[in-house]
């Protein structure tokens, strides 16, 4: 199963992806406040949503798993 | 002479030249490998090449020139001399005349002051005959110091197309810059195999040491070539930029203008101080078309380097990256950073530091991976440097991130700003939470509170205004965008004359 993981420490501020989009490496699936920056955190693979793991105002850390791919 | 002996030497050279066994050039056909031979046809501008040790142990009859070829050719003009891993003869591993050719193509790249070009595919020693290759003065060891020695000298560069297994494994370490070609290259210490006998760990050769990883995460690897066509143009782009020795000056190309693609600055940098943009189309707007070399691509992405040309005379860029982690300063960006900025400086190549910077990361992991330590390889690095050197700080530079990213007091030539920059300890909003944090918490109103909040940022705002800090003489220029390039072309023009000594102490206690 394919993953895509924070890539640094922040809160969710967006969501841009929910369970069955099909998304593409690099694209945007999520944004972060970290640093006082809007932090976009891209897709490390492509695939189809099965989960979303992170909720607007939750606090994630670099590695954490916000997405799950089929 | 008889025609007798010229023929038998024919031959004998005819034998030498084809390498190892038919059976390892089908290997070499099935990993999508060429020959050391045609690899260096591939890198050499024409015909033109000096070989020697061609015969190196030919008497033991399986061993053409001891796995090694050692030669000196022209890369774009220049006269560069170059070692190549022969892997069909005993998996390219080192026996003890592969090591004194070695030592000797270092010895005449350091003489002649030309670049030295590592083209590694070698299993690692030959350990039956570890006694003569491997402790000796002049045994492997020596090839690592020669490096050191070299380093800064003349260009050092490494393609890596096949493993550089445990010592081995320290000639692309030495060097420059390590193109790998993905798939084929690999560089460890200890193999799969060994892993799991002495440690216990089972993982791929892939997953240890291979090329993509060390690219993208470990950060030993430069370049991610797809095959080693294309490793060896990037060898050949890569040395476009750079002088023969240290005593030089840089190659110039012909000025081109920014690719007529290239949007305005302008449209790109977008006011919204916390808003993520692309800083590769601030580079394509400023640098000549087609001429940026990216140096770690995959690496530390928050931290862009790379070589460019600006009216066809070469640069080093350092430029923040706010699309990727916010432009945050990390660990390897800060090392990322360090290493590039040597690199230029050594081979008089000017440098320009794009900024936009929320500071170096802060929290637990970080702490704990010695950021500070990893953050001053960078200060000190860029300090040290006395290359012509320019800071434009594109929006905002905050922090330990300002100093990093070469501004006054690092003794730039220049430090400008583009019209919308903010330079300040730290953001408007993170500076009013430090300072009036219990008077904020005490005002039990909501409306009221935010409007004290209101007012602190703005009278921050007007205390970091851009125009009160050039009045100061913080910054040199406030500089209109669409100007920029020109700004800096006419600048570098200016600042080549510059010279430079920083100290003449033996050398500073380097953080690392």
């Amino acid at each position: 199963m394919k993953q895509v993981a924070a890539n640094m420490a922040g809160t969710v501020i967006n969501v841009l992806v929910q369970p069955g989009d099909e998304i593409n490496e690099g694209q945007d699936v999520l944004v972060l406040e970290s640093m006082k920056m809007e932090v976009p955190v891209q897709a490390q693979a492509s695939g189809k949503v099965v989960e979303v793991k992170a909720n607007i105002g939750d606090f994630v850390n670099d590695g954490d798993i916000i997405v799950v791919l089929e | 002479m008889t025609k007798h002996l010229e023929d038998t030497l024919h031959e004998k050279i005819a034998k030498v030249v084809q390498g190892g066994d038919a059976k390892y050039h089908d290997k070499l056909k099935e990993q999508n490998k060429l020959f050391v031979r045609d690899r260096l046809k591939l890198l050499f501008d024409d015909e033109f090449m000096v070989e020697d040790g061609l015969f190196a142990n030919v008497m033991a009859g399986d061993l053409p020139a001891d796995g090694v070829v050692t030669a000196i050719g022209k890369v774009n003009g220049q006269t560069v001399c170059v070692m190549a891993n022969d892997s069909t003869v005993k998996a390219g591993s080192w026996g003890s005349r592969t090591v004194e050719k070695i030592i000797r193509i270092q010895e005449t790249a350091e003489k002649m002051r030309v670049p030295l070009l590592y083209l590694v595919d070698s299993a690692g020693a030959r350990i039956t005959d570890q006694l003569e290759m491997f402790p000796g003065r002049r045994g492997a060891g020596r090839i690592f110091y020669n490096q050191v020695k070299l380093s800064g000298k003349i260009p050092q560069v490494c393609i890596l197309f096949g493993p550089s297994a445990a010592g081995g494994a320290y000639i692309p370490a030495f060097c420059d810059i390590v193109i790998m070609v993905d798939k084929n290259a690999s560089m460890y210490l200890g193999s799969p195999r060994m892993a799991e006998m002495v440690i216990g760990e089972k993982v791929s050769l892939e997953e240890l040491g291979g090329a993509r990883m060390h690219c993208s995460v470990s950060g030993c690897g430069d370049v991610l070539a797809a095959n080693e066509e294309e490793a060896i143009q990037a060898a050949r782009s890569y040395l476009r930029f750079f002088p023969a020795n240290y005593t030089l000056t840089p190659p110039t190309a012909l000025a081109k203008a920014p690719v007529s693609t290239a949007k305005e600055i302008t449209s790109i940098v977008p006011e919204n101080q916390n808003a993520a943009f692309n800083m590769h189309d601030v580079i394509t707007a400023l640098v000549d078309e087609g001429s940026f070399f990216e140096i770690k691509k995959l690496f530390a992405q928050e931290l862009i380097t790379g070589l460019a040309r600006l009216d066809g005379k070469p640069v080093g860029i350092i430029a923040n990256q706010p699309r990727v982690k916010g432009g945050v300063l990390f660990v390897d960006s800060a090392d990322k950073a360090a290493r590039f900025i040597t690199l230029c400086d050594a081979f008089s190549i000017p440098l320009l530091f794009l900024a936009d910077v929320p500071g170096f990361m802060i929290g637990t992991a970080v702490e704990r991976a010695g950021i500070i330590r990893h953050g001053a390889k960078m200060i000190s690095a860029m300090a040290e440097a006395t290359v012509p050197k320019i800071s434009v700080i594109v929006r905002k530079a905050y922090g330990a991130g300002l100093y990093a990213m070469a501004s006054s007091a690092f003794e730039p030539d220049a430090c400008l700003a583009l019209p919308g920059a903010q330079i300040a300890v730290m953001g408007p909003e993170a500076a009013v939470n430090a300072v009036y944090s219990n008077k904020i918490q005490a005002i039990e109103d909501p409306a009221e509170r935010q409007a004290f909040i209101q007012e602190k940022r703005r009278e921050y705002q007007e205390d970091i205004d851009l125009y009160l800090l050039a009045s100061n003489l913080i910054v040199d220029a406030v500089v209109p965008p669409s100007e920029l390039r020109r700004e800096l072309i006419q600048r570098y023009e200016v600042y080549k004359e510059k010279r430079h000594v920083f100290s003449d102490r033996k050398h500073a206690v380097y953080p690392v």
